[in-house]
């Protein structure tokens, strides 16, 4: 699926792709034939619920899905060429080079025991052994300025717990961006900061796919970060793609009914006084998902045809549902 | 950083201070010092005058503040069987204590680091299991019971190593010390692997612990999406976390080697002060016994020292923490 | 939900179950036996606390009784006869004792010490910890500061001290092993009453104006209990095995009641002629007790830690 209309093959094409964990109660499904694409330049919003399986996406598409899980099916083209079963001695080129990966938390994101400075220089020395000490630290600094961090020479010498949160993440999102490249997964990386400077980061976010043409894949679960920033987006659930499309398009006439379960529960669709919708039930562990629909315990909509496993379907055009009875009217206030 | 070094300091002169008044209330007060100084058939005069050199006949505290000047000037007494200054013996003897106690820190660290991380690395492996059912065993069975065994084997039985007793030793800054020539590593080397032995498998587990729980870290995983090699996420990221607890537990651990090279020394019959002070307590030789307790004191009142200060200095978040309050 | 009836169990640690017929009790049976190692170590530990108590019934000779004990036997490799045809099955030591009988009274002596000084350590060490962790404050920071003390110390070295001080004799050295022990008990125990204290059952129950004593010991201390029984174990072997090192030292039990590491010591200087027996086997007695208890606490440590399971 070609959003952006343009006829460049997509930075990243994720097929089919499966990861599953093997645990000792069962198997979990953490991934379950999960497909996107995400073009040069453009921003695709991953979005569910914890347990939904979209960090394991974003850490199976970098190759750092450990013991239990593994990916075991399914291919992740990255620039035409599939990484899916890539050793991690390949991967490691493109970890951090061509592919970059920011997490949710900074305080622990950082390394408390060794400086800034020494932790973007390794980055930048880890892909490139010609550069020297004094122009990796240069880059470095110039990263820093970038994001935003004032006095940035100062702050390459210091060590991470003299950061405040929103500038550890910046530091981080630096560090990213030191090797200019292609992919960008952001693992929640605003979720841990406030409000403000979630704000700041997702304007700059927006600002760099643009300008330089890197493809970025934010996953988050609040609709309203996603709301201002994505080109395209994934919703999740219980390891499964549930409905995907062109972001204005699927805020604006969601069809899955979780999807518009979520949209219901954002504060502000409601009026004054009145009870915020909330999706009955609750997300179902993955290692006794129900047979057939994954959501049709707590759908209002679900009857038997929901017993067997829906595949994906278009409704409409460029949106892709998994859902027996895609609700196609305006969503109800 | 200064004003936690002399916070320190304090403390660490109190310790000693508590300490001394509790060493010199528990061996002059508890027993009868006369009773070992004088023979059987001693009558009255003999004893008061024993009493009286010995300053037997004054007041406790007063006692006390002589044991101090005395003590502060160096003077611990004599030894009843030497017939020499204790602090004398004491720090004669000294260096082969040292000699034996650092040669066995070397070599848990050497021997324990690298294996604990790997069963940490790699829990599932045999090679890992084997590490921890060997490490069970290192601080389960008993280091004179080694040190025996060892004796038997390899002296004994073998004939490889030397039995008993010091190198040749060589003077280096003054000290003499056995490691710099094969004499003195021939006689070293069976003394500290026994001694070692507990400390191997305290390390061991330790650096496992540590490893286990590091490599879940956000911060390793970060590393490794960086795209750093695993050789440096383990050597730079994970060791340097791991120094931390292994090196305040060994530092305060380095105590215990001196300590428990008493047991070593008996069995191997190396010169050093542990010997010592098992034959002064068998001997009822108080002056050195006291002498002996005060230099150890001494020297874990320092070594808590300097373990509090290499701490705040691999760890950052102590050091800067402390320069701010 | 921690009601005070649940935590009478020994075993609260565990996470709650669903309405299935295991007690906890059960199911902790179940994780410890899990390990092969683990059960073995519990058998042989089993069996050498059985031949401990029955030393006089198992032993194939007493070798305290002088009448039977004939310098002509001495020395004898293992496997030898004796004049009236009895069979050293571990040979003699020096004064012609049967070894195989030294060995099941030393095993009596060496786990009787340290498992009496072990839990009279307990008991001190457990209280003065709930006491310090109950009352907080002054109280805490003077209890925990003698112990911090103490424990910056090795054991070795305590003892030695305390040995110096007190002299020789059965009853000092238990007394020395009591002292160098209850400490790390003291502070394991003040560790996780410290967590327990702040949860909200003690809360409730001294809302309920419950009398201190009844909460610290009826309340408390039963939640503390994971922690300390890891550390009995493990503090037990530490004890056996201090107190045969002070006994081979010459500082320990005297010579009229023999543990195994005054066999050992006994031993000591035939070793060089060759007559290994007589510090080998006594060693290899010692060393599987106290192998056996560290593996048990160790599993006992893996099984109620929940932490870590990963």
């Amino acid at each position: 699926m070609n959003v952006t209309g343009n006829g460049d093959q997509p930075t990243l094409s994720v097929q089919n792709l499966e990861t599953h964990f093997f645990t000792k109660e069962g198997v979990a499904k953490a991934v379950d034939n999960v497909s996107f694409d995400v073009d040069k330049g453009e921003i695709m919003g991953l979005v569910g619920e914890s347990g939904s399986g979209k960090s394991v996406t974003g850490f199976s598409i970098i190759g750092l899905v450990d013991p239990p899980g593994e990916v075991v099916g399914g291919k992740v083209l990255f620039k035409g060429e599939d990484i899916a079963g890539w050793d991690d001695e390949a991967m490691q080129r493109l970890r951090g080079n061509r592919i970059a990966m920011i997490f949710q938390d900074p305080m622990m994101t950082l390394n408390p025991v060794l400086r800034v400075d020494t932790q973007m220089i390794e980055t930048i020395l880890a892909h490139d052994k010609s550069v020297s000490k004094d122009d990796a630290r240069q880059r470095s600094r110039d990263a820093l300025g970038q994001v935003g961090i004032p006095s940035p020479d100062e702050r390459l010498k210091a060590y991470p717990h003299q950061f405040s949160g929103g500038m550890r993440q910046r530091c981080a999102i630096a560090i990213a961006l030191l090797n200019k490249p292609d992919l960008i997964i952001a693992d929640e990386p605003t979720t841990a900061l406030d409000v403000t400077i979630q704000g700041q980061i997702l304007y700059e976010a927006q600002k760099l796919c643009r300008e330089t043409g890197t493809a970025l894949i934010w996953i988050t679960h609040d609709l309203a970060v996603v709301a201002g920033l994505a080109d395209k987006i994934s919703v999740m659930y219980a390891g499964r793609i549930v409905e995907q499309g062109d972001l204005d398009d699927v805020l604006d006439h969601a069809v899955h009914p979780y999807t518009r379960g979520l949209l219901g529960s954002v504060p502000g669709h409601n009026t004054r006084g009145q009870r915020l919708y909330q999706i009955p039930g609750m997300t179902p562990s993955l290692v006794k998902l129900p047979a057939g629909c994954a959501f049709k315990e707590r759908c209002p909509n679900a009857d038997e045809a929901c017993g067997a496993e829906p595949q994906i379907t278009q409704p409409v055009v460029d949106r892709n549902v998994r859902c027996f009875h895609p609700q196609m009217q305006e969503a109800a206030e | 950083m200064t004003v936690f070094i002399i916070r320190r300091l304090m403390q660490s002169v109190l310790v000693v201070f508590v300490m001394s008044f509790l060493v010199f209330g528990g061996v002059n007060l508890v027993g009868d010092p006369v009773e070992m100084m004088v023979s059987d058939e001693a009558d009255q005069e003999e004893r008061e005058r024993v009493i009286k050199s010995m300053g037997l006949d004054k007041p406790w505290y007063v006692q006390y503040g002589l044991f101090v000047t005395n003590a502060v000037q160096g003077d611990l007494g004599k030894s009843f069987v030497y017939g020499e200054q204790a602090l004398g013996i004491i720090v004669h003897r000294m260096p082969a204590t040292f000699e034996l106690a650092l040669a066995a820190l070397l070599m848990a660290v050497v021997i324990g680091i690298p294996l604990g991380v790997f069963a940490g690395l790699r829990p599932e492996a045999r090679t890992s299991k084997v590490i921890m059912t060997g490490s069970i065993l290192g601080f389960s069975l008993p280091t004179f019971w080694v040190g025996l065994m060892f004796i038997m084997i390899f002296a004994v039985m073998l004939g490889w190593l030397p039995s008993t007793g010091r190198g040749e030793t060589v003077p280096l800054m003054g000290i003499s010390v056995s490691f710099l020539t094969m004499d003195g590593l021939a006689h070293l080397l069976l003394p500290a692997v026994n001694l070692a032995l507990f400390k191997i498998s305290l390390v061991i587990r330790l650096a496992r612990a540590g490893t286990r729980e590091i490599v879940h870290q956000d911060y390793i995983k970060f590393a490794r999406a960086k795209g750093l090699t695993t050789q440096r996420v383990i050597m730079v990221h994970l060791m340097k976390n791991i120094m931390i607890p292994v090196v305040t537990v060994l530092g305060l651990e380095f105590g215990g080697l001196i300590a428990f090279s008493v047991v070593t020394e008996t069995v191997f019959a190396w010169p050093g002060m542990g010997k010592l002070i098992i034959d002064s307590i068998q001997g009822l030789d108080r002056p050195v016994i006291v002498a002996y307790l005060m230099i150890i004191v001494m020297v874990f009142v320092v070594i808590n020292l300097l373990v509090d200060v290499l701490y705040s200095i691999l760890d950052p978040r102590v050091r800067l923490q402390d320069v701010k309050g | 939900m921690n009601t005070v009836a649940e935590h009478v169990a020994p075993v609260a640690g565990l996470p709650e179950a669903e309405i299935k017929v295991e007690t906890p009790f059960r199911r902790f049976a179940a994780a410890f036996l899990d390990s092969k190692v683990a059960t073995v170590a519990l058998v042989v530990l089993g069996i050498l606390i059985f031949m401990a108590v029955f030393a006089s019934l198992i032993s194939p000779t007493n070798p305290y009784d002088l009448a039977k004990v004939s310098i002509m036997d001495s020395k004898m490799p293992p496997g030898s006869a004796s004049l009236d045809g009895m069979t050293f099955w571990l040979g003699t030591d020096g004064a012609g004792r049967d070894l195989v009988s030294a060995m099941i009274y030393g095993l009596r002596i060496s786990l009787g010490v340290g498992v009496m000084s072990g839990i009279v350590a307990m008991a001190i060490g457990a209280s003065v910890g709930l006491i310090a962790a109950y009352f907080g404050g002054r109280t805490e920071n003077f209890i925990m500061r003698i112990v911090d003390i103490q424990l910056s110390f090795p054991s070795i070295l305590v003892a030695l001290i305390l040995l110096a001080v007190l002299g020789k004799g059965v009853d000092k050295i238990i007394i020395a092993l009591i002292i160098v022990q209850w400490a790390y008990y003291a502070r394991t125990v003040r560790g996780s009453a410290l967590v327990e204290r702040n949860k909200e059952y003690i809360e409730a129950a001294t809302c309920l104006a419950i009398g201190h004593k009844r909460i610290l010991f009826r309340h408390l201390l039963p939640n503390c209990l994971p922690p300390l029984i890891v550390v009995g174990t493990i503090q037990t072997a530490h004890a056996i095995s201090l107190e045969a090192t002070l006994s081979f030292l010459g500082v320990g039990l005297p010579v009229s009641e023999p543990s195994l590491g005054l066999l050992i010591s006994n031993g000591f200087d035939y070793m060089l002629s060759g007559k290994y027996w007589i510090s080998f086997f006594p060693g290899v007695a010692l060393l599987v007790t106290i192998v056996s208890i560290n593996l048990v606490g160790d599993q006992l440590r893996d099984v109620l830690n929940p932490r870590l399971e990963r």
